[in-house]
């Protein structure tokens, strides 16, 4: 009998296979990738992945895990193909199930939410920004159902809208959790505003946890209409995406 | 080990010589917080330097705006991956605060505090002989809050986590102590050429 390997620290690089891709927007594909870390991953967190030419020549990007632990040993990535993006453009156009991809985490202790954290949870996405906000809807509705939970979810049409068919089920399903869409162009065209903000409290009441996450300018404008709604700085957390 | 199919978009020799490893050059300047930007009010805003809880020396927005100033251009790197090209930065240097407050530096380490609770370490020898600076301008102006004004630490040989944002102060300690990043598993230096990124890099 030999003693299974000790497990490696969570800033070792390791290799980790793509079991499945999947497209879910024009402009996103989800990516399944198996790794011995998926039970430990805490919603929110993100990997590093590192991407290796065959001259040596390597570039790093930082991205979002969309999965809870789930038991399949695996953790669930959405990568949205940016202009011109050297490791996004890869992700859209080259990566195939059973590549190896390096990679290292979970990182990230600040943008983080579980059940301990309790409620009511706001979360404010705008675009790519509602993946790590999408572990944290799919832990709560595993393990903590009861607490209750908004999603301000901000995308230029509903066809861009990442996991929308999965969100809607949710808001219908789900008692304690409630969803506003905001397309920003087209329909109503509107953006996140005092009254988006003011519609989810109302629903939520004061919430103990609000989580931000998308671009720069959008982490920013929302950032000063919660702060303007009342809520308290300290409970706010922010991730940006960049742009 | 290669990664099928990556050719990667590789930046200019003269660009790659100055990029830390992992890193990449940006024309912008993104954004690295945990939350929205405190209120910061320069009518009651202090600057101060500790040892453990006791106050050394406190200076007000126009005193501070007084004290000996220092420029300091060059490049910076975020632990997030990017990397900016020619920052051009103004401020009170770490030794003209140490001249101003009549002492030296009592312990060998300290930990930046933010108005927003933010902490982060660097050791004295980090800051000394220029290396350090509390930077009010950027770009010739007063710097946004976006980007830490009205005064934020600049420490730009190590990852910009260690510039804290909103500064109010810093606090000497008899030991090097983990700040906010450090305690969730960032490095303790931070050396950007190391890619000493996380604890264990
Ligand atoms: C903690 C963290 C988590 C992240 N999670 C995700 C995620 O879950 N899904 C995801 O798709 N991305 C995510 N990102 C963004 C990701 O890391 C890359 O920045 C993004 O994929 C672009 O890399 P690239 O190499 O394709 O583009 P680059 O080649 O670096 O840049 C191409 C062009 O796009 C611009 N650009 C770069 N980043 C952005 C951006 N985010 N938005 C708009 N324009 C941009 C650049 O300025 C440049 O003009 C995350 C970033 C961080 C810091």
């Amino acid at each position: 009998m030999t003693e299974p390997p000790p497990p490696l620290p969570w800033t070792a690089w390791r290799e980790a296979t793509i079991t499945a891709v999947a497209p879910i927007t024009p402009r996103v594909k989800s990516f399944r990738l198996a790794v011995d870390f998926a039970d430990s991953v805490r919603a929110g967190q993100h990997v590093d992945v590192r991407l290796t030419a065959e001259d040596g020549y390597q570039a790093q990007r930082s991205y979002s895990i969309a999965s809870a632990p789930d038991g399949s040993g695996t953790i669930e990535l959405m990568i949205e193909a940016l202009p011109g993006g050297e490791v996004s453009g890869f992700f859209a156009e080259v990566a195939a199930v059973g590549d190896a991809i390096e990679l290292r985490g979970p990182i990230g202790g600040a943008f983080v939410w579980g059940p301990e954290d309790g409620g009511p949870l706001l979360l404010v996405g705008g675009g790519s920004g509602i993946v790590p906000l999408l572990a944290m809807l799919r832990l709560r509705a595993r393990v903590a159902p009861e607490i209750p939970c908004r999603l301000i979810y901000a995308v230029r049409t509903r066809a861009e809208a990442i996991a929308l068919a999965e969100l809607e089920a949710r808001a219908r399903d789900e008692p304690g959790f409630g969803l506003s869409l905001l397309t920003t162009r087209e329909g109503a065209a509107r953006r996140i505003d005092a009254d988006a903000v003011a519609g989810a409290l109302a629903g939520l009441g004061d919430p103990a946890r609000v989580f931000v996450c998308g671009s720069n300018p959008f982490v920013a404008a929302a950032s000063e209409l919660l702060l303007a709604a009342g809520i308290a700085p300290a409970r706010i957390r922010t991730e940006r995406f960049g742009g | 080990m290669a990664t099928r199919g990556f050719t990667g978009r590789r930046p200019p020799e003269t660009t790659r010589e100055r990029l830390p490893p992992g890193q990449h050059l940006t024309d912008d300047f993104p954004v690295l917080q945990i939350g929205p930007n405190p209120p910061v009010d320069l009518a009651t805003w202090r600057f101060t330097l500790r040892e453990g809880a006791r106050p050394i020396r406190s200076w007000t927005w126009d005193e501070f705006g007084a004290l000996p100033r220092t420029r300091w251009g060059g490049d910076i790197h975020c632990v997030t991956k990017w990397s900016k090209f020619d920052t051009a930065w103004e401020g009170v240097s770490f030794d003209d605060l140490m001249a101003a407050a009549g002492i030296a530096a009592p312990t060998d380490f300290l930990l930046a505090e933010g108005y927003d609770d933010y902490t982060t370490n660097v050791p004295v020898a980090d800051l000394v002989g220029g290396k350090g600076m509390v930077a009010t301008h950027y770009d010739g102006r007063p710097i946004p809050p976006d980007h830490g004004g009205p005064a934020r630490l600049l420490v730009p040989h190590l990852y910009f986590w260690k510039s804290a944002k909103w500064v109010k102060g810093l606090r000497f300690t008899q030991k090097d102590e983990a700040g906010f990043w450090e305690l969730r598993g960032y490095h303790m230096y931070g050396d950007p050429w190391r890619e000493q990124r996380f604890d264990g890099d």
